[in-house]
């Protein structure tokens, strides 16, 4: 043991090295926490699965978005592999992947805005209709907000990296990020099965 | 780096020039990551408020004091019960308690700030903005109807009464948005003492020698993050609901009312923990140095805490007694109930245990923290009490309830906040508080709340309901609640000794140095107040008393951890 109990210390580099990353904890309490929000919403969902009093009900004007779905999810993987061609110093490999994870990303959105479009103007259900468009739009819309900002921040990203400021030190930061993406992917599973699967 | 921190040192030496002119000063604290300065701002800022608060359950307690009095009438009545209660546990003891964790966890595990400043600053400025909007409303409110100026519809805003049919007006909106900006002020705070407990810690500092305050930081920090979000979903929700013609709480078209108080005290409950596990972590600190002892049980009193923040997540409903849940529901949530008590009593006999043949020093910390010890137990026994279900079904919407809730409130967390400040006021400002003021303070204030608190217990049981502006005469509640409002006047004599305490100790208060009560933890080796940097080379640490080995290089702490 060492004699002075506080002294200056010259291996607090070492010692800082066994601590974990700051921003990966961050990252990890803001996805415990928006958790928390989201499951509220689900609850309700589900509180309120076959409790509307008219018309139009779930399983007549819904229909679960394949190909949203499937842009999403994989949209996770591409992220991964942005992430590593990063940190093995590959930033061309990094745009191509990010950039796709845009393109999968805004395809989700997009075929949002669509289902939207159709429930409105086709089957006439707004947030006002009934309980069941008042829990589908606030839970489905609070996961597409999530989607926005996740796909800004994406945004910037690449635009930060077209301008050439992107630089393999900054692999940490962008690995947040994913964490990030990779938390409204897995929300987008939770939405969807209670959405589409049990509240149909 | 090397640049930043030259730039701080830089204002601590502003800090020091009195030349520095007023606007200067000013914009140095507006621009401020410090989380000290941030730590004082978030407790001054909290002050003020509970002042306000004050004032306003003075006001309630003049129109208690005498049968059909009328000073305050029935809606401006409701309006200052709505604005005592939300100020109370969101501008009062929500920033006082994060101004404290604020300012004392990077000191106490030997860091230079918490792990990310500037989210520090955006949570007290929007901490603020939302508080400033809740008083706002009794000037906005109306909104363009006419219609109420601040909200009126009690802390937990009960549905129905807050869709749009019944509460016209923009005060419930107002009441929503403050609330919820607060929030986001909360747990940006709460991300923040993690990420700082978890990735900052001095060399040798391993999360078992961390001081049992920053252990109740972390642990009252999850609690911020998983508690939370349920009120400020079901208010986006409610917003929903009034702004875009959402059915959630909206009994007419099959919504619920009764949901709405599941997600209030899903939050509500965790809440009341979320304000008592900072005073237990006051008294972690305090009891100890004024008893010369090392706290009695680290590991157990640790287990202790995270056992009563995880189970205090499974007790909401018995906030919901009456609404009529199954017996099964009812039955789970008394016995959930009934299992908090255990970990609590853990704690009390370990606070006993350390004060157990030591040798007590009598200081104005000391006294709070043994008010508040046998305070929170009676706390504790009523709580025990309207656990039950049977007892609540008698009892519930009665000042019995008020009573006990309020034991808790000021008879722990109010109390150990006054140790806090007699404790840690010397290392922020390298001024001592007086003792003699600081007594009468104690004395005073222990009075008055006796006299307030204890007589409300007998209010409820005679059956007098809470939330009323009046009663009748002839009942059997005169004498009651006059004594009730009497210790009013003693309370409010007491916090202006505080007040005069705290003014004229600035000015002229004997010098504290940097280790006045002869304490253990790394923030009294530093000086008093703390350069902007904390410690002019970080620390390094053996045991979880590092100015105690310091202090004893013969027989360190480490020889018996």
């Amino acid at each position: 043991m060492a004699a002075s109990p506080i002294i200056a210390s010259d291996s607090r580099t070492e010692w800082a090295k066994t601590l974990p990353y700051k921003g990966r904890v961050g990252i990890y309490l803001l996805i415990l926490t928006e958790s928390s929000f989201f499951s509220i919403f689900v609850v309700a969902y589900l509180f309120y699965v076959g409790k509307s009093l008219t018309p139009p009900f779930p399983r007549d004007v819904l229909s679960p978005p394949i190909v949203n779905t499937i842009c999403l999810l994989s949209s996770s993987v591409t992220i991964f592999l942005a992430v590593r061609a990063l940190r093995s110093g590959s930033i061309g490999g990094f745009l191509l992947w990010w950039v796709v994870t845009l393109a999968l990303g805004l395809e989700f959105l997009i075929g949002t805005a669509f289902e939207w479009h159709k429930l409105i103007y086709h089957d006439g259900l707004t947030i006002s209709t009934n309980l069941f468009g008042t829990t589908y739009y606030s839970l489905v819309g609070l996961h597409a907000l999530h989607v926005t900002v996740g796909l800004t921040l994406i945004f910037l990203v690449t635009i930060l990296t077209l301008l050439g400021h992107m630089e393999g030190r900054h692999v940490e930061r962008v690995d947040v990020l994913s964490w990030y993406w990779h938390f409204v992917d897995a929300v987008w599973i939770v939405v969807f099965t209670t959405v589409y699967i049990i509240g149909r | 780096m090397a640049g930043s921190i030259e730039h701080e040192i830089a204002l601590g030496a502003g800090r020091e020039r009195v030349s520095l002119p007023v606007l200067g000063r000013i914009h140095e604290w507006v621009v401020t990551v410090d989380h000290k300065r941030l730590g004082l701002m978030y407790i001054v800022g909290g002050l003020v408020f509970f002042v306000i608060a004050g004032l306003e359950a003075s006001a309630i307690r003049l129109q208690l004091a005498v049968p059909n009095a009328g000073i305050v009438p029935p809606d401006s009545f409701n309006r200052l019960m709505t604005m005592h209660g939300t100020t109370m546990v969101f501008l009062v003891g929500m920033p006082i308690l994060t101004g404290f964790f604020n300012y004392l966890v990077p000191l106490m595990i030997g860091t230079r700030d918490l792990a990310f400043p500037r989210l520090n600053a955006f949570g007290f400025w929007i901490w603020l903005f939302g508080s400033l909007l809740l008083y706002f409303s009794y000037i906005g409110g109306d909104g363009l109807y006419g219609a109420g100026s601040a909200p009126d519809v009690g802390w937990f805003a009960y549905a129905p009464l807050t869709e749009r049919a019944f509460s016209r007006g923009n005060s419930t909106d107002y009441w929503i948005l403050s609330v919820f900006l607060t929030s986001v002020g909360s747990t940006a705070t709460a991300i923040n003492i993690i990420a700082t407990a978890f990735s900052m810690r001095c060399k040798g500092m391993t999360l078992a020698k961390m001081p049992v305050l920053v252990w109740l930081a972390v642990i009252v920090s999850f609690q911020i993050l998983i508690a939370l979000p349920p009120l400020a979903a079901a208010q986006v929700m409610l917003l929903l609901d009034r702004f875009a013609g959402a059915h959630f709480f909206d009994t007419q078209a099959g919504g619920s009312a009764i949901l709405w108080q599941h997600f209030f005290w899903i939050f509500g409950h965790p809440e009341v923990y979320i304000l008592v596990l900072p005073a237990f972590a006051f008294a972690n600190e305090i009891i100890p140095v004024f008893s010369r002892k090392v706290l009695f049980g680290y590991e157990v009193m640790v287990a202790a805490s995270a056992a009563i923040a995880f189970i205090s997540l499974s007790v909401w409903a018995h906030h919901m007694f009456s609404v009529g849940m199954t017996p099964a529901g009812n039955s789970f949530f008394v016995a959930s109930t009934m299992l908090v008590s255990v970990p609590t009593g853990i704690k009390i006999f370990n606070w006993v245990g350390t004060m157990w043949g030591g040798k007590i020093r009598f200081k104005v910390p000391m006294l709070f923290s043994i008010a508040f010890l046998l305070q929170f137990l009676i706390a504790g026994l009523t709580g025990i009490m309207l656990g039950a279900a049977p007892f609540d079904w008698q009892l519930t919407d009665t000042y019995f309830v008020v009573a006990h809730f309020h034991y808790v409130l000021v008879g722990a967390i109010l109390f150990m906040i006054f140790a806090a400040i007699y404790y840690w006021f010397p290392k922020a400002t390298g001024k001592m508080l007086s003792e003699r003021l600081g007594k009468w303070h104690f004395w005073l204030f222990l009075i008055g709340y006796h006299l307030t608190f204890d007589t409300m217990h007998f209010c409820g049981l005679y059956g007098m309901p809470r939330r009323i502006y009046t009663y009748q005469p002839g009942r059997g509640l005169e004498t009651l609640n006059f004594v009730t409002s009497l210790g009013v006047i003693f309370q409010a004599a007491g916090v202006l000794f505080l007040v005069i305490n705290v003014l004229t100790s600035l000015r002229s208060g004997d010098s504290a140095g940097s280790d006045p009560w002869d304490a253990w933890t790394l923030e009294w080796a530093t000086t008093s107040p703390p350069p902007a940097y904390n410690f002019a080379s970080e620390p390094v640490v053996q045991s979880r008393r590092p100015l105690w080995d310091l202090k004893h290089p013969e027989d360190p702490d480490w020889n018996y951890e």
